[in-house]
């Protein structure tokens, strides 16, 4: 059944539109990930799931059930706030019961939910402290007790790590996912960090200007991005945007890049759509990871082969990355922890294209 | 180079305390001079100045002070006016912080369409001077039945008191995360339940300010005071200024000092307990 | 309603819904209680809007001891701009506008660098010079109307050491009275501005002092050419703060001058208040009341402009 369906969703403050006919529909169970850059709507999406701002029209359903004019706590949600929200003046308890006790849960009652989600989150040691005297992550932990013990059709996360240091992101990141294998309620989580989308996500709604660009696994997302936008937004570094001539020779269409498109990239799976584009302008997508430098391990891949200036390298340790030019495009690559191509020097970079994209360079959509 | 400098900067340090010291002075001699003739006796000032050292320390003239000097013909000393301070100036100052906390949360916490509008216009309610609310007051107490009472005067630094309150306390609940109020919506509060039971409880600070703020303000406050009591049921602040118009009878300065001192000893215990919190209320009001 | 998604473990039941016991608080309807709030605003608003125009409105009309509702439009406003107590009354303000705005803000400044000096005893000093603000203006007031009075005050304390020619008569002297104003008005408030412009100091980065100091200025230069303009805001807000206060100035004077010699303390405030209850003239106390105000606007709206501007540079921070 599905846990939330939101219909035509738009949001206007004054003249500013925020939300533009948004369509979400949800099954019971999954973990949803909103992402987009700041000002793309996806926090006042979630705050009007919660019922904490109105929608200027649309619909929403939240477990079947029509929630418009339906007050937050009434909902059947629980919600865990960026800056966690914590009510300073009550213990860690008191701010786990007050929602019960707004509601006048019995005592007993109380005391057993709290023993029960303390235990989960392994707070119980921190019960009686105040949030002022918690760590970030311990705090973190706080509002997600809070939220739990609410024990809600729907999980609302708004941005929930993005106060807490690296190393404690990725900790908590990987909390929230395992509490989510254990509990599997349905949970909506906000961020604008992608590799937080992509290793959390059932599925991603990737937002921008308030529209919803691509809603769908994130495999789906990462490997066939619904345009430019999720194409540069999700990855990092970013799938590189080659401007490209489509030709063809025989059945075989090949992306023309480079000075004078004179280097052909072949593109071993080119679509019926694609051919429609011969012989005219694209936007070649390709991700850095399938920018190689040859070691002349690869045999039988069909690999195109690309010259291109080597302009920077960056070791990382596990990989070297390298900004490459070929004509007037500046191309990230993505290569083994040891090369060490002589930056300046013109090398021929392997390019894996049984993933490649291509765009329209006027709608910025893919072409599929 | 510490060396070297020592000699001048020494110089420089003890030249540096001797103005501190002067002008520290200048700030405490009114005070001393007062205390100090509160305990002369009539002849020994009228022969010679204010400035001087009592030969015997006299408790007579707080004594008379504070029960049975006339003022304005009504001889039992200054202690009724205290009183009637204290009744105006305690139940206002509670009120009033009280009704600026809510108006504060109100309008930081609960932002809806012209809160900003709303609190412009109450915090100009700070800078308007009193004497264009003097006539409407006159009438509005007159219509109310509340002219010359202590009532009165409450109702007026309630009133008034509310601008300055709002100002504090919403400045301070500007700070709170909004976040602090949609989680308390998802946990069902309503809007009452929000402030007693998250806003409040985080307030102390701010209220301990407007609190001092207020009483400070409210005792120290003249012109309603003298414009809407007579006879005994003037504040203290208007009764000094009686006091002091005596023109029928020679000065008396040590009773008047004592007087004085009575009068200005509640806000400067206020001032001396609560200092740290007179400053913050001094910045608040200002910087904002 | 149901609930298909799988639950928590442990066999946990859900939270009740329905509310067997609820605290006080919650027994109020919320909606009554934000009507409630709405009024409370809505009545501080109405005491800043409705008073001011009511008093306008009045100022407008012949009304003396008590209002009634016959206009004669702008008639006060201009038999007060004419006459002499209001001149004379606006004249005096400007004196005492000045000397007291340009002595306790330069007062102020001057002991907050001194008090910045990493000094002993800093809190009792502090504690000395601030205590002022916690008086009364009235206590102000009489106690230095004793200490400027040349027959029991310091004129005759000075000269019964000796110095039989001393002469401090300004509190009589027609001319030098208005001072007499002024020394109190800075002796009240000079620890206020100290206060603010320490304030101000001690919230500049210390790595601003360490800067100066490398780059070997002197402590006067220090001050003057960056600490000072660093709390330029400041500056500003304490010169409005005095200047709205001595605009408002009342009780002082009517306890240390009572407006004499003749008028020559008297200020716009205190002939507001002799035309409204001495005179029981309302129609023309308020239009001077009116008059009053338009001064403070002159000086608050470029104010509150300039605060805005700096807010918007600001970034929309603050």
């Amino acid at each position: 059944m599905s846990a939330l369906s939101v219909e035509k969703l738009r949001v206007r403050f004054g003249s500013v539109e925020v939300l533009k006919s948004v369509d979400l529909a949800i099954e019971s169970g999954e973990f949803i990930v909103l992402v987009g850059p700041s000002g793309c709507g996806k926090s006042t999406l979630l705050n009007v799931i919660a019922g904490l701002e109105q929608a200027t029209e649309g619909r929403i359903e939240i477990g079947g059930r029509e929630v418009t004019g339906v007050p937050p706590k009434d909902r059947d949600i629980a919600m865990v706030f960026q800056t966690y929200a914590l009510y300073p003046a009550m213990t860690v308890r008191g701010n786990i019961t007050f929602g019960m006790e707004c509601r006048g849960v019995p005592k007993a009652e109380q005391k057993e939910a709290v023993a029960r989600v303390a235990k989960l989150l392994q707070i119980e040691h921190l019960l009686d402290r105040r949030p002022g005297q918690l760590s970030g992550g311990q705090r973190q932990r706080v509002a997600m007790g809070r939220a739990l013990v609410r024990d809600p059709v729907l999980f609302l996360f708004d941005e929930p790590l993005s106060n807490l240091d690296a190393k404690l992101r990725v900790e908590m990141r990987m909390e929230i996912k395992r509490l989510h294998q254990r509990i599997g309620t349905t949970m909506v989580y906000v961020t604008h960090d992608q590799v937080e989308a992509m290793t959390l996500a059932t599925r991603i709604a990737v937002m921008n200007g308030g529209v919803i660009q691509q809603f769908a696994d994130p495999q789906t997302i990462y490997d066939q991005p619904a345009n430019l936008f999720v194409a540069r937004f999700m990855g990092s570094p970013p799938m590189n945007a080659i401007p490209a001539r489509l030709a063809a020779s025989g059945s075989e269409i090949a992306a023309m890049v480079g000075p004078d498109a004179a280097t052909a990239v072949p593109l071993p799976n080119a679509t019926a759509a694609m051919k429609d584009w011969v012989g005219r302008e694209v936007v070649l997508g390709i991700r850095p990871e399938c920018i190689t430098l040859p070691d002349g391990e690869q045999p039988g891949k069909p690999a195109a082969s690309l010259p291109a200036t080597v302009e920077m390298i960056e070791p990382t340790g596990a990989e070297t990355m390298a900004l490459i030019r070929v004509g007037q495009s500046e191309i990230m690559a993505r290569m083994r922890p040891d090369a060490r191509p002589a930056v300046g020097s013109v090398a021929s970079f392997a390019l894996d294209t049984a993933k490649a994209c291509l765009f329209d360079p006027k709608t910025e959509s893919r072409i599929a | 180079m510490v060396e070297a400098r020592s000699l001048s900067a020494r110089g420089g340090r003890i030249l540096l305390y001797a103005i501190l010291i002067a002008f520290a002075a200048f700030y405490l001699t009114p005070l001393i001079v007062v205390i100090l003739n509160s305990f002369r006796s009539f002849q020994e000032i009228t022969q010679t100045s204010v400035l001087g050292f009592p030969k015997e320390f006299r408790l007579d003239n707080w004594v008379q002070a504070w029960g049975s000097y006339c003022i304005a013909g009504i001889c039992s000393g200054i202690s009724p006016y205290m009183w009637n301070s204290l009744l105006i100036a305690v139940p206002a100052t509670l009120i009033s912080t009280l009704l600026g906390a809510m108006n504060g949360y109100l309008l930081s916490l609960w932002r809806f369409r012209g809160a900003g509008l709303i609190f412009g216009i109450i915090t100009f309610g700070v800078f308007l001077p009193a004497q264009m609310k003097l006539v409407p007051w006159a009438i509005t107490l007159r219509d109310l039945g509340l002219s010359n009472t202590l009532a009165g005067l409450v109702l007026i630094h309630v009133v008034q008191g509310m601008s300055f309150t709002t100002l504090f306390c919403r400045n301070y609940y500007v700070n709170v995360p909004q976040d602090l109020i949609k989680a308390a919506k998802v946990d069902g509060a309503g809007f009452l339940q929000i402030f007693w039971r998250i806003i409040l409880p985080l307030s102390p600070p701010i209220l301990i300010v407007t609190v001092i703020w207020q009483f400070t303000g409210i005792w120290n406050e003249f012109l309603y005071g003298i414009t809407f009591s007579e006879g005994s049921a003037r504040p203290v602040t208007a009764a000094l200024m009686a006091l002091s118009a005596n023109i029928a009878q020679a000065r008396e300065y040590g009773i008047e000092s004592a007087s004085v001192l009575i009068a200005a000893l509640p806000t400067l215990l206020v001032y001396l307990f609560g200092g740290k919190y007179f400053v913050r209320g001094l910045t608040a009001g200002a910087v904002k | 309603m149901t609930q298909t998604a799988t639950t928590m473990q442990a066999g946990q039941t859900r939270p009740a819904r329905t509310a067997p016991r609820r605290s006080w608080l919650s027994d109020i309807p919320d909606l009554l209680t934000r009507i409630v709030a709405g009024l409370i605003a809505a009545a501080a608003v109405s005491y800043v809007v409705g008073f001011t125009l009511w008093t306008v409105v009045i100022s407008f009309t012949d009304s003396t001891l008590l209002p009634e509702y016959s206009f004669v439009g702008f008639k006060h406003y201009f038999t007060l701009l004419r006459s002499r107590v209001w001149q004379v009354a606006y004249f005096n303000l400007t004196i005492y506008g000045l000397g007291f705005i340009l002595g306790a803000t330069g007062l102020g400044l001057l002991l907050a660098i001194l008090i910045d000096q990493k000094i002993r005893a800093e809190n009792l000093l502090r504690t000395i010079y601030l205590y002022p603000m916690a008086l009364s203006f009235v206590v102000t007031g009489t106690v230095w109307a004793w200490l400027l009075n040349p027959t029991i005050g310091v004129e005759h304390f000075v000269r019964s050491l000796g110095w039989a020619q001393f002469n401090f008569g300004w509190l009589v002297d027609r001319d030098m009275a208005i001072y007499c104003v002024v020394i109190a008005a800075i002796w009240q408030a000079s620890g206020f501005a100290m206060a603010l412009f320490l304030a101000g100091l001690r919230s500049l980065d210390a790595d601003l002092y360490k800067a100066a100091a490398i780059d070997g200025a002197s402590p006067a230069r220090m001050y003057l050419r960056i600490m000072v303009p660093a709390i330029w805001p400041i500056v500003v807000s304490v010169l409005v703060i005095l200047l709205q206060t001595a605009i408002k100035t009342y009780d002082l004077v009517r306890a240390l001058t009572a407006g004499g010699p003749g008028i020559a303390t008297t200020l716009p405030t205190n002939v507001v208040y002799d035309y409204m209850f001495q005179r029981g003239l309302m129609g023309a106390g308020s239009a001077a009341a009116v008059m009053l105000l338009l001064s403070l606007l002159i000086v608050l709206l470029p104010y509150a402009l300039f605060q805005r501007l700096r807010r918007g540079k600001g970034g929309g921070h603050g």
